[in-house]
């Protein structure tokens, strides 16, 4: 019995707490550099006009990207002018309507951030509006960088 | 001989890790900038219904800008430059009744911007931004005059940017394009 005892008694317990700090410091900048932000995959290219008299949109949640230039094609060469959501092209331009639609479900507040590339024509830019009125979701935000 | 030597300090000094660490931290939480969107907010008219029909707008309340796909603007039938087009604006929303061919009141002026299919989008965006302008600039001299304050240093959604946004509300029609 005796000879138990004091085998346990010798022995240190507990773990050595004091490069914890370090542990955790690896591990959070092992994960910042790891971390990719989740971003959509573009399938069309686009170059954003530039205006002066722009607002920023506060609230990032509420929005909804729709994108509208040249689909981009394989070695660098542009395509016609496609309407692309999330990560998908719309090839159907009646189709946005239902899609917008389920998105005003989810969040009532939505607006929709309009990229198009500044060289399409706006006969697309109106189709796309006329799907958003019908389906409800009025305001828009016609994407620009500032002018310098 | 080499045992001699002995093996000195191994130790590395790690009281000022924390304030490497630190340094860094603030470094790039400086640099950092997590981009924001910028853009022109419009709020689209609802589709109409057929039963209502929709309300009367009298002819001089009414600014009809044009823009074809070459670029080029009609402002009420007459050609103008896009540079010009602010001025004609600002006159036409501030015009108070004096001028028998322009607006009654800012309240009722409505500024209607029509395209043609073809139109290049940043030929629009300028159009847009111009008349965008007009507003700001007549917002902001409201503004001045009223509080003595610039109209972009009121708050969102205070009391004062409300009622300077009432006295020039924004009415722009974005009419659909003809075809061609």
């Amino acid at each position: 019995m005796s000879k138990f005892k004091k085998k346990q008694a010798n022995t240190k317990q507990g773990v050595p707490t004091s490069a914890m700090p370090d542990v955790v410091f690896m591990l959070l900048i092992f994960f910042m550099v790891t971390t990719v932000l989740r971003e959509v995959e573009l399938q069309v290219q686009i170059d954003y006009a530039a205006a002066e008299n722009i607002e920023k949109i506060e609230q990032k949640r509420l929005v909804s990207y729709v994108y509208i230039g040249p689909e981009r094609l394989g070695g660098g060469r542009l395509g016609e002018t496609k309407v692309q959501i999330d990560d998908a092209l719309v090839d159907d331009i009646n189709a946005i309507r239902n899609i917008m639609y389920d998105k005003l479900m989810e969040q009532p507040r939505l607006i929709v951030s309009l990229r198009v590339d500044r060289d399409s024509e706006f006969g697309i830019v109106t189709d796309v509006q006329q799907e958003l009125r019908h389906a409800g979701t009025l305001r828009i935000n016609y994407s620009t960088r500032r002018q310098i | 001989m080499f045992k001699k030597r002995g093996r000195g300090d191994a130790d590395i000094p790690m009281s000022s890790l924390a304030d490497i660490a630190f340094l860094l931290l603030v470094f790039f939480l400086v640099v950092t900038t997590i981009d924001v969107d910028t853009g022109i907010g419009l709020v689209l008219p609802p589709i109409p219904d057929d039963t209502t029909p929709p309300p009367p707008v009298r002819e001089r309340n009414l600014m009809n800008i044009l823009v074809n796909a070459q670029g080029m603007v009609l402002i009420n039938e007459m050609p103008a430059a896009i540079p010009t087009v602010r001025e004609r604006v600002k006159t036409f929303i501030d015009n108070r009744g004096v001028d028998p061919e322009l607006s009654e009141s800012p309240d009722d002026a409505i500024v209607s911007i029509k395209t043609d299919r073809r139109t290049p989008y940043n030929v629009y965006i300028d159009m847009l931004d111009e008349v965008m302008g007009a507003y700001e600039e007549l917002r902001h001299q409201a503004s001045m005059d009223r509080f003595g304050v610039p109209y972009s240093s009121l708050e969102q959604g205070s009391e004062r940017r409300a009622e300077i946004q009432e006295m020039y509300p924004k009415k722009i029609s974005i009419a659909e394009p003809d075809e061609g």
